[in-house]
Formats: C-alpha cells, structure tokens, sequence
C-alpha cells in the first residue's frame, strides 16, 4: 500500500468537492438507517413472537369477547401447557395523545407465558401481592417519568366502575424492561381480579387467551383442536400463531409502512446515484494524470486499484460514519414522534445491508472510470492535454 | 443600474445556454432534488388524504353521542332509554314528516379479508336506524336496495367492497352464528362510512348479544350554532351520563394520531434527504463555476462586475433546482395523487379507506425546499466565482 498517498493526494486534488461528496454520502446512509428502524417499528411483534405461542380470539373479530369458562377447557386439550388471557382495557391517560395499551391480565401465568417482559423478583411478589397494582414497560414509564410506587389515574373507556367513579387508579409495582431489543415495552398489565371486582361490565369475559403448546410444529393441529372444540357455540374461536396475529395487525396497519419504505429506498438510491456519479466525473477529469502515471511504468491492473482504492475509500468513510451516525442517533434519540412507534432501534441486519450498500458503492462507482483508465491508450490521453 | 441589469442579463443566459456542455451533473444534481421534493409530497399526501377523509366524514351541523369517558364508539355504551331522551332533545332537526333525525348506532367490528393481500382486516359494521340517511346526507345507494327492517342484511360502502373481497352484491356471509346477504351498494363520497358495512341496528342487537343497547347516537342538529344549547340540554340532564361532541371535532381529533405520525416522519426524513441533496447541488455548482474559470475571468477583464456573476451562478442553480422540483412534485403527482390505501384507525380499531391527496400547498411547500436546496447550492459557489482574482484566472490559460 505504498500508493497510498497517491490516493489520498487525488482525494485532496479538490477538498471541497471530496468533502461534500462524503457528506452526501453520509446523509444518504443516516437516511437507510431511519428507514431500517421505521420498517422494523412497522413490524413490530413479527419478528419477536414466540414460536410456541398461540392466542385463541373470538371467531368473528377482536373485540368480541370469550368467556372465561373457555380457559379451563382449552388447558385440557392435550399438547397444551399453559394457558393465560388478557383483556383490552382502553384507557386514558390525562390525554388521548398520550396513547399506550393496558392490559387486564392473569397475572401469574401471563408472565409465566411472557418471558421477554423482566420483572426482578422483588418488584414481581409486590405485583402479585398488591391487588390494585400495575407494571409497565420501560418505554412508557420514562415517556410519562414514572417511579415505583407511582399512583396513576387511567380514565376508563370501556368498563364502568361500581362506585361510579370515572378513573381507575392503579400503584405502579414493578417496571420491566424486554429481553431482546424488539420486546414492546410500552404496556401496562394489572390485575384481571381487580377489574373483575370493581367493573359493572366485565361479565366474565376475557379478551383473548394466549397458550403455550408442547411441540411448535404442531400448531396447524392445535388450532383445528381447539376451534372445532366451540365450533356451533355462541362464541366460536379463531387460534392462530402469535407471530401470524401479529403479522395480521401489521398488515392491517398495512400500506402506510411499506408506502414509506418504499418511496425512502427510492430516494436513498437517487442520491447514491448522485454522489457516484460526482465520484465517477472526478476520475473522468483526472484522466490525463493517470497516462502520465502509465508512462511512469504503472501496470494497467495498479491503475484499476488505485482508481478503485480511491472510490472505496470514499464510500466506505461516508457509508460507515453515516451509518455510525444513523445507529447513534436511533440508539441515543429514539423515536422521532416521540410516542407513537412502540419500539424504535436499528436491527442488526439492516446494518449488514447497510455495509453491503457502501461496498457496492464503492465498486460500482469506481469500476467504470477505473476500467476507462486501465484501457486508456497514453498517447490518445497525453494528447488531450 | 442599467447597465448592471444588461450584463446580469447576458451573463445568466449565457450560464443557461450553457447548461447542456455539462449534462451529466446537472441532470444528476436536478435528480437529487427531484428525490428529495418527491419524498416529501408523497409521504405528506398520505398524511392529507387521511385527515381530509376524517375531516369530510364531520359536519359542523351533526353531533355524536356518546357515554361520558369514551373517546370512540366502540367503548361507549348506551340505554335504549338514553337514546329516547337524546331523540327528543330539543335542537334536533326535524324530518318533514315530524320524527327527530337522529339515529342510534351500534358499532362492531367483523373480520373480511384484504382484496391485496387476502388477509384478515378489521372492517367496521354499523347497525343504524332509518334516520341514518337522513343524518348522513352523503350517502347514496348506488347499487341493489336498503337492506329491509328485521332482516339479516348488509348495505356495503363503495370502498369497503373495493378493499374486502366477499362484498359483491348478492353474496353471503357468516359471522358467527348468522348469515348476512349483501343486498346494495352505498356510496358516501370518500367519507368514513365508504369504508363501512351498515345494516339494521335493530337485527344487530341481539346478533352481537347486545340486549337493547346502543353505542351512539348521531342527530341532524337545526343549526351549526344549536350545537351548544343542545350539548348543554343533555350534559344537564340528570337522566344521561353523556359527551356531546360535534361531529367533525370527533373526526378531526381521530385523524391526529396517523396524521402526526405520517407528517412527523415524512418531514424529518425530508429534512435528512434535503441536508444529503444540498451537498450534491454544492458539488454540482462549485464543478460548474471551476469549469468556468477562464470565462468568469475574461467577463471580468472586460468589465463586468462582480454583482452580475455571482446572480448568474445563483440563476443557473435555482433553475437546476426549480426543474428537479417540478419533476419530483409532478412525479409525487401522477403516482400518488389518488392513490387508495387503508390503514387502521386506532381510535375505533378498524379499517379506514382513504386516498392520497396532492394539494398545492404540498406541492408549493416541496418547490420551497427545492428553491431552498438551490440557493444554498448556488450561494458559496456563486461567491467564490466572484472573489476570484481575474489575473490569476488567467494567467492559467
């Protein structure tokens, strides 16, 4: 790599024009970055649903209740091994922007079937023990500046109370952080019982169960099971895998994300294409340098390399430091709508895509002027001075 | 002053005609700014179309009802008794033939599966009472009839058979234990009820074991300016634990949720694609002017000032950027403009039907960037071509 300075006196040749192409490069990866994390935050829950998990719903649509003699019976299907429900519970917290889900729970099993949501013990037997207590996740509790041992006032929506009071007041006993990064951790949980005890319209309803299934190459059958188990009845069901409901939601939510997405990498090669092609024009003005290098007795394949050193080099400095700079700036400053996308980080493969994207960069917008200068004839190039 | 006009003249046309020697940068640069105008109409269309869907969904004149603390029809809950008393309040418009226009409403949601993509999505249906159509003067049978009183029967909204399958007329379907047959064809002229299914409230209730409750009630109002003696009549009175909301605030305060999302992350992303395109533009200008060395500097040996360059150059730039603009703008355009998607309404937790919309304002916001991304572009080059000394220039010829 003794030629090195010879690449960097090309890069130097004009620092402006070097400088602003490395900066358009730059952008133009904080961009990828962004639109990395927002096409995750779209699809949240697909790629983190457990696979040995599935949610029974009513058969006609989510909101229709199921009634809480079905747990029993599902847990006597054989292939089962846990079961637990939730129920939606709608609530307002001070303002209607301030939007995040609450869920009515059976406590115990529910974070038996829920792994990913970390509670340390001590905060898990304060739950348990404290019959109007709630938990929440990370995100949700520094969103509000929430500590343990909070009261919050959620207003209901959807049950009334039987003293008549409009808002539920819950202790905050415990705040869980998401085993892996993609985990929402933007839900609060509290007691089933307690909403049973002090609603008037709970009627012995839950929301959904969700199960856990002995073998998860089995879920076709299990789902045929237990459906046909209230086929004819007044609530029949619909068992599907955590990770098809999820991808079911993220579809109903639907062409907004991919639209986003799709109009982004459109933009984000425009400006690749831009930037190549100020990178390839540098090389093309440079021609004449580069037959005097031939007539020095530089190969026509050092020339290839050296035009291509120089390219890569370029995409790689703008490419990585953009992409350093878009996982910073997820990582550090979050969601940027501050509330509305539950989680909000850059996976690991959209780096990988990333560091593919520079690389390309760098080759496709070194080869043609570097291919060009490998088979430049001297006398044709030292004419044109 | 004169004078200046005339050599600012000669010299930007001289820049324009110009234009051509260098093509490939000046194309690429005009196409970086086209990209970034592009993304931020197209992405803030969706924002628009959603919210001017909401918006005309509300009349100023109609007031919704709903129990006190629901934020949405599907958690509120109403008494048959309740909707009597709210009938008869006064401020209600009456029919020619003397009954209240108003309606109370049931809201569910039932699961149809997605023309694109085949899978389940949440699709509204609303049990209504007669009055409805009379409450909501937009809607129009467009196809088959009124679905008939007491029957299992199905009115689809135009955009909700666009997006569902299983909605042509004449056809079946099973929730639960009943079976609807879909006997019209409404259309509500883009607004929510497109995306909705309408059928006999009163065939509703005890399909969706619903005993004899409501969720809402929507009444014609005599007057937008009735709306606060009415909202105050039945918020009074000690029979009704209700919210009174006018009808296009209800809307308008649904569509803040995706319409704050969409425009968020549109803008910023905007912001992110305008810094990386300003520096393309920067590159673009300052190769122009360095190409251009020799001619600034013979222009200034023969006289002309240093005023009339740096105008030229920051012409040249603003019409690269203007034309990028107009073609990112027009692109947005012709894909998007109209363009129908749906998405879920968090509030009410189904399916909205919208369409894309391109206004002017979107548009004019996009050429301001553009024109923005080109002055910046242009200014330091432009600057630099003027305070460029005319006997080094050329001395290097």
């Amino acid at each position: 790599m003794k030629f090195l300075p010879i690449v960097w006196a090309s890069l130097t040749r004009r620092k402006v024009r070097t400088l602003f192409t490395l900066l358009s490069v730059l952008f133009a990866f904080v961009v990828f970055g962004y639109l990395g994390a927002i096409r995750q935050a779209f699809r949240v829950g697909v790629d983190v649903s457990g696979a040995d998990r599935m949610l029974v719903i009513h058969k006609v649509s989510l909101i229709q209740p199921l009634p809480i003699s079905y747990g029993d019976r599902i847990a006597s299907v054989p292939g089962v091994k846990a079961v637990t429900h939730a129920n939606w519970f709608g609530g307002i917290y001070q303002d209607p922007k301030n939007f995040f889900g609450q869920m009515a729970v059976d406590t115990d099993t529910y974070l038996n079937l829920y792994p990913e949501l970390v509670l340390s013990p001590a905060q898990k037997a304060a739950w348990l023990a404290d019959r109007t207590g709630a938990i929440v996740g990370k995100t949700t509790a520094e969103r509000f500046g929430w500590k343990v041992g909070d009261r919050i006032p959620i207003q209901a929506t959807i049950y009334r109370r039987k003293d008549g009071a409009k808002t539920w007041e819950f202790t905050l006993d415990g705040i869980y952080t998401g085993k892996e990064k993609g985990n929402d951790t933007s839900n609060m949980f509290f007691h089933y019982d307690y909403l049973k005890e002090a609603s008037v319209n709970l009627r012995d309803n839950v929301g959904w169960y969700i199960i856990r299934i002995a073998d998860p190459k089995t879920t076709t059958q299990m789902a045929t099971k237990i459906d046909s188990l209230f086929a004819n009845s007044p609530a029949e069901t619909k068992t599907s895998t955590e990770q098809a409901f999820a991808q079911g939601f993220a579809d109903q939510v639907g062409d907004i994300g991919t639209i986003i997405g799709g109009v982004v990498s459109a933009v984000f090669f425009t400006l690749l294409l831009v930037a190549g092609n100020t990178m390839a024009q540098s090389v093309r003005e440079r021609t004449s340098e580069l037959a005097v290098l031939k007539t020095l007795g530089f190969t026509d394949r050092r020339i290839l390399v050296l035009v291509l050193t120089e390219s890569l080099l370029l995409a790689i400095v703008g490419g990585g430091l953009g992409l350093l700079l878009a996982w910073t700036a997820v990582t550090v400053l979050g969601d940027p709508t501050h509330q509305f996308l539950p989680v909000f980080f850059l996976p690991g493969r959209d780096i990988v895509l990333g560091v593919v994207f520079v690389l390309l960069l760098g080759l496709v917008t070194g080869i043609i002027p570097a291919y060009q200068a490998m088979r430049l004839k001297i006398v044709d190039a030292l004419r044109r001075l | 002053m004169g004078k200046w006009w005339q050599q600012t003249t000669a010299v930007t046309l001289l820049n324009l005609r110009m234009l051509k020697e260098r093509k490939g940068s000046s194309i690429a640069a005009s196409f970086g700014i086209a990209g970034v105008v592009s993304v931020f109409v197209a992405i803030l269309s969706i924002g628009v179309g959603f919210s001017r869907t909401m918006a005309n969904s509300g009349a100023p004149d109609t007031a919704i009802i709903l129990r006190s603390g629901s934020d949405s029809e599907m958690m509120s809950g109403l008494r048959h008794d309740d909707t009597r008393v709210i009938a008869d309040a006064p401020g209600i418009k009456r029919s020619p033939e003397g009954g209240p226009i108003a309606s109370a409403e049931l809201y569910v949601i039932v699961d149809l599966p997605k023309r694109s993509t085949g899978t389940a999505a949440n699709v509204p249906l609303r049990g209504v009472q007669p009055a409805a159509f009379e409450v909501r003067e937009k809607v129009k049978i467009i196809a088959g009839r009124a679905f008939a009183p007491g029957k299992n029967e199905i009115l689809a909204g135009k955009g909700a058979t666009a997006q569902y399958s299983g909605l042509d007329l004449g056809s079946t379907l099973r929730w639960g234990e009943n079976t609807w047959t879909v006997v019209g064809i409404f259309s509500a002229e883009g607004t929510l009820a497109d995306s909705e299914l309408w059928c006999d409230a009163a065939v509703l209730q005890p399909a969706y074991r619903r005993g004899d409750t409501f969720q809402s009630v929507h009444a014609k109002l005599t007057s937008p300016a009735a709306f606060t003696a009415f909202k105050d009549t039945l918020t009074t009175d000690p029979r009704l634990d209700v919210k009174v909301v006018r009808e296009s605030d209800f809307y308008a305060q649904q569509s803040q949720a995706i319409s704050s999302i969409v425009t968020f992350l549109g803008g910023f992303i905007a912001i992110l694609m305008a810094i990386g395109a300003t520096f393309g533009a920067l590159n673009t200008m300052y190769t122009a002017v360095a190409s251009r060395k020799r001619e600034i500097a013979t222009l200034r040996a023969l006289g002309f000032s240093a005023g009339p360059v740096v105008v030229s150059v920051l012409v040249e730039s603003l019409a690269l950027a203007t034309a990028g603009g107009l073609v990112g703008a027009f692109l947005a355009y012709v894909v998007f403009n109209g363009y129908r998607a749906s998405t879920i309404n968090f509030q009410s937790f189904s399916q909205v039907g919208f369409t894309f919309a391109v206004t002017p304002p979107l548009v004019v916001g996009g050429m301001f960037i553009a024109l923005f991304m080109g002055f910046l572009g242009g200014l330091f080059p432009a600057i630099r071509a003027a305070r460029q000394p005319v006997v080094t220039a050329l001395r290097e010829l």
